[in-house]
């Protein structure tokens, strides 16, 4: 610092409020649209379409691979005869049924996890043991057990959603902050009250999380056991449709069936859950 | 019956009432992995109703642990802690604490819901009534604009606010603070330090602070307890009603913080005329 030099002049401005000078501007109209992830999604797909056929008029072989134009034929054929709606509904009832089930159990268990010692070792066993285990290898057990109703797709159903769920729920209650926890405390909450209004918000994000993976185990586990499983009196699910016309060499209804799977996942996802993440932990600022 | 402490507070002179709170020869440990740690030993005090009692001390002292043992949340092992006569053994609505960290107020709740929260939780008032009392406290604080924003939109000034508005709201008998301006700017310290007293002034609740601060302990206490570390034992306390937000760099103020100062860290009288501390300008921790 050196003192031989004078030092630099001192100046104050007078601050004239700024009148004509925009402080807020919006975007441009290509990049708001750009900002929509349905947008950029959809364009994706649509390449994924374009991409598909060409391959397919390449192979030229209708038996192994139908074009896209083909498959969405034979889905709107199977949608207008309602065929394909009578099969959907049936597996989204017994899906629903098995995954709040699921959701109730594992609920339970980590309730019981965060307030006793052993609850949280019995969720750690029984997690380690049965989440490596594939719901689907579960199935000809519980034929045995529940026979050939709806019971046994419910019990394999329940296995694949309980453990992840159980996982997820229970690393969201231990990554709850000592603070939020005492101020809970502080204000006399004890037990399940506890849990349902400070744990349970406080560990959405991860709550959400392990349902989304609870629903994509689900939804394959259920499409795999219809496969295997065929009719319960004679009304089979979207699997049992992709089956026969696999057997039949439909190809392009095989096709239709599993579009209609991949569409079914990505409605839940992008306009069940994302709804979902949207009024809750991103309005509250807990997740980006 | 403890004999009365000397110093007493002033605002009370003829004190025949219980006090509020009596900390009775309480010793606090916390354990690790490896060991128990004592953190307070035989640590003693009373605070009358209406009283800013601030517990002031270097890293280590255990006031802290001391404030969470006072709401609760950690058993002595030795002595007791009572308030208006009755044991302290769990955390409950009558002792409502002000953390420091930002977390405190839960996020999916906007500022109105945090306000009414333990009102709800405790189950004191209806639904009505607790939102009544809660946009009167947040007009207190002056946030009554911000009731229906959610916590993460606000700054740290402004959830330091929401927090204390939730904790009046709630009418507690003894408010615990746990350095709650220690996170937040300078100059928005000053402003909530001012705003604090201003409550103060026309609640009248009693207040138990925990600082590092001399000078924020100085300004917002009337009476100070001195705690030195590893573990905490009372030191002293110290006079600090004739101080508030304007006796900055006057000279009793200086004396003051010198004095503790000196008692928090053991420097003899005669080391001390050599250095002249201005504590305008020297901090122990900030």
């Amino acid at each position: 610092m050196s003192h031989l030099s004078s030092p630099r002049e001192e100046f104050e401005n007078v601050l004239p409020p700024l009148a004509n000078v925009p402080l807020e501007r919006e975007l441009p109209l290509g990049q708001r649209l750009w900002q929509q992830g349905w947008i950029r999604k959809g364009l994706i797909l649509i390449l994924l379409a374009v991409l598909w056929e060409a391959i397919a008029r390449y192979q030229n072989n209708d038996l192994l691979l139908p074009s896209f134009v083909q498959t969405a034929q034979a889905l709107y054929g199977g949608l207008a005869s309602g065929e394909l709606l009578g099969k959907v509904w049936i597996s989204l009832v017994v899906l629903v049924k098995g995954y709040l089930i699921g959701i109730v159990l594992a609920f339970a268990l980590t309730t019981l996890a965060v307030s006793t010692q052993l609850g949280r070792d019995l969720l750690s066993t029984l997690t380690s043991m049965f989440n490596p285990l594939p719901a689907i290898a579960l199935l000809p057990l519980a034929l045995l057990w529940f026979g050939l109703g709806q019971n046994s797709l419910i019990f394999v159903l329940v296995h694949s959603v309980l453990w992840a769920l159980a996982l997820n729920t229970y690393a969201g209650f231990l990554g709850v902050s000592e603070t939020l926890r005492m101020a809970g405390r502080n204000y006399g909450l004890k037990g399940m009250r506890f849990v349902l209004f400070i744990l349970i918000p406080a560990a959405l994000p991860s709550i959400l999380a392990g349902l989304k993976i609870g629903w994509a185990f689900a939804w394959r586990t259920l499409i795999a056991a219809e496969l295997v499983f065929g009719a319960t009196s004679g009304k089979g699910g979207l699997g049992w449709y992709i089956f026969q016309n696999r057997n039949e060499l439909y190809t392009d209804k095989v096709f239709a069936g599993l579009a209609v799977v991949i569409l079914i996942g990505l409605l839940v996802e992008n306009l069940v859950f994302d709804s979902l993440e949207r009024v809750t932990v991103k309005r509250w600022g807990m997740q980006r | 019956m403890n004999a009365p402490l000397p110093g007493h507070t002033v605002s009370n002179p003829n004190a025949t009432a219980q006090a509020l709170l009596s900390v009775d020869n309480v010793s606090l440990e916390y354990r690790t992995p490896q060991r128990v740690v004592r953190a307070t030993h035989q640590v003693s005090f009373e605070i009358d109703p209406a009283d800013r009692f601030v517990l002031l001390g270097p890293s280590g002292c255990g006031k802290s642990t001391l404030l969470k043992a006072a709401a609760g949340f950690i058993q002595p092992v030795e002595g007791e802690i009572r308030l208006q006569g009755q044991r302290v053994d769990a955390p409950g609505p009558d002792r409502i604490v002000v953390f420091q960290e930002f977390d405190q107020l839960p996020p999916w709740k906007t500022v109105k819901q945090n306000v009414m929260f333990p009102l709800l939780a405790s189950k004191t008032l209806k639904r009505k009534e607790a939102e009544a009392r809660a946009l009167h406290y947040l007009e207190k604080v002056g946030l009554a604009a911000f009731a229906d924003a959610y916590p993460h939109t606000l700054s740290g000034g402004m959830k330091a606010r929401v927090a204390i508005a939730r904790a009046l709201a709630m009418q507690p008998k003894i408010l615990l603070m746990d350095e709650p301006f220690a996170a937040l700017d300078a100059l928005t310290r000053r402003k909530m330090q001012e705003e604090l007293l201003l409550l103060w002034e026309e609640v009248r609740f009693t207040l138990l602070f925990v600082t590092h601060s001399i000078e924020e302990a100085l300004v917002v206490g009337n009476r100070i307890l001195l705690l030195s570390p590893h573990p905490g034992r009372v030191r002293a306390e110290v006079h600090s009603h004739q101080y508030d937000l304007h006796s900055l760099g006057g000279a009793g103020f200086q004396e003051s913080a010198r004095r503790i100062h000196r008692l928090l860290f053991d420097e003899g009288p005669s080391e001390q005329t050599e250095r002249e501390l201005d504590f305008t300008d020297i901090r122990i921790a900030y």
